[in-house]
């Protein structure tokens, strides 16, 4: 996997997570402390000190950057009602194929991940720090656990980090499913009624936020959330971390203001050819033709078109793919990295990606087109995660979007890139 | 638990739900219940929110009871 970042040339915003990356190009503690300052934390970092700082991060506006955007103040405010959280659990699992931001903050700037994780234990009083990195990313792991031993050198330590690694899979960041194997079961999902019974390891609540959002959290302690708010918009403040991929010169993790138009954005990566259409949030994301383009990436505009800013993943078809081919390859792939568990999902998803290669394979019938319609119904909504929501989200977006490949190929013309290679990655 | 068949008053109000990870499509739900459970292309339960109609919460009720994995579940609403 490539962990390439590059400053944006053609934007304003100055990069905030990876400033001192790109300021030193070295990911130190020392040059970490000169660029940020040293972590604010009071020495009798109390009851008043733990409310202020879920005040910052409510007045910051912050939302998760994991996929679903949920305010971080609030899971905080959940947390501290709850009494402790006994391990706060740092999401870098990756679980999205096109996503690189977890490895590159970890690998860049993990101090600042870290100094959120540590701001989150201190204030919640939890004892433990888990920075969960897939086990087939040992550059990360070792980056990550370099830095939890130069921190760990000096100060005595209030707080245990340490970094586990989980099995890679699409669903193993799912929270529940991470939970569920700190806990020493499977990587699965769990059937939760109630999302807002906090999850927990060993019975004990457990916190658990995507790297970038404690990378968020550890800028805002710092500067404030005047100073957070100056990029962004006023619903969707602040910058976040978005991995380009597919026709592009330069695929790479880029940080753009939230609210910067998906043009401007892939701009950033220079797309190779005609843009046609580009998949957002993630596999389980949505496709956005050319027309829609000009929407700014942020959760509520992207919402209006069903989309959402998911995990950051932007991927970018031109002219030289074939919609219908990719979505019946991703679908596939999906199907594939379930949990196994929910029959809607085991059964449904192999259907819908079968029917897809019998669209791309010129058997697209009326038929097929109605039973496609028909199984998205039966799907969508019956997991205990929403894996199998986000395959049905694509796969309908994908029939929208790429209307013209769909009906060219119904006539019984097979696609003929099914045999070129994918312009979606895959691990 | 059994209690809850004979007590099952007009008032209770109560809603059905499927635990996805559970459910094994046995779909005896659906046997006893075709009025509230639809079968899915691969024999899972679908049920939709609302409220269950009175003059079926007790067959509601025993049909979370006899559920052989558990996973057709029958709850009060809280008001």
């Amino acid at each position: 996997m490539q962990t390439l970042t590059r400053t944006p040339t053609d934007t304003t915003t100055r990069p905030r997570l990876l400033g001192s990356w790109h300021a030193h190009h070295r990911s130190d503690l020392a040059t970490h402390v000169a660029f940020h300052g040293a972590l604010p934390i009071p020495n009798a970092a109390g009851e008043g000190w733990s409310a202020s700082l879920g005040e910052l991060i409510r007045q910051a506006g912050l939302t998760g950057r994991g996929g679903a955007s949920f305010p971080t103040a609030s899971k905080f405010a959940l947390m501290r009602r709850s009494g402790t959280a006994r391990t706060i659990v740092v999401n870098a699992m990756e679980g999205e194929p096109a996503s690189d931001k977890a490895a590159v903050l970890l690998e860049c700037v993990p101090h600042l991940v870290l100094d959120g994780a540590e701001l989150l234990a201190r204030a919640l009083r939890a004892q433990r720090v888990l920075v969960c990195v897939p086990d087939v990313l040992d550059r990360t792991a070792q980056s990550a656990a370099h830095a939890i031993a130069e921190r760990s050198r000096g100060a005595l330590a209030p707080v245990a980090f340490d970094v586990v690694r989980p099995p890679s899979r699409y669903i193993s960041g799912e929270e529940s499913a991470l939970t569920s194997w700190l806990d020493g079961r499977p990587a699965l999902p769990r059937f939760r009624p109630d999302k807002s019974v906090p999850l927990s390891i060993g019975r004990a609540p457990a916190l658990v936020h995507n790297a970038e959002t404690l990378a968020h959290i550890a800028l805002i302690a710092r500067y404030g959330p005047g100073w957070f708010r100056e990029c962004g918009t006023f619903e969707a403040p602040g910058t976040c971390l978005v991995t380009l991929s597919g026709c592009v010169e330069h695929p790479g993790v880029y940080e753009v203001a939230l609210g910067t138009p998906v043009s401007s954005v892939i701009a950033l990566a220079m797309p190779s050819g005609g843009v046609r259409a580009v998949l957002t949030g993630g596999y389980g994301g949505t496709w956005l033709g050319c027309d829609a383009l000009n929407t700014p990436l942020a959760p509520a505009p992207l919402a209006e078109l069903g989309a959402s800013v998911g995990a950051g993943v932007l991927v970018v078809l031109d002219e030289s793919a074939c919609g219908i081919t990719e979505t019946a390859r991703i679908a596939a792939y999906m199907a594939s990295q379930g949990a196994g568990q929910c029959g809607p999902c085991m059964f449904g998803l192999p259907a819908i990606a079968e029917d897809f290669a019998l669209v791309a394979g010129g058997a697209g019938d009326t038929a097929v087109f109605e039973r496609l319609a028909h199984r998205f119904g039966e799907v969508e909504g019956r997991g205990a995660c929403r894996h199998p929501d986000g395959v049905v989200r694509m796969a309908r977006s994908a029939l929208e979007v790429f209307a013209e490949d769909a009906k060219a190929h119904a006539l019984g013309r097979p696609c003929e890139k099914r045999t070129s290679p994918s312009v979606v990655a895959y691990r | 638990m059994s209690g809850t068949t004979e007590n099952a008053s007009q008032e209770t109000r109560i809603r059905v739900k499927v635990d996805p990870v559970a459910c094994d499509a046995y779909g005896y739900c659906a046997e006893l219940l075709p009025e509230l459970v639809t079968l899915d292309e691969w024999g899972y339960p679908v049920v939709g929110s609302e409220p269950v109609p009175a003059h079926l919460v007790e067959l509601a009720v025993r049909a979370a009871r006899d559920c052989p994995r558990q996973a057709f579940l029958s709850e009060e609403i809280a008001h």
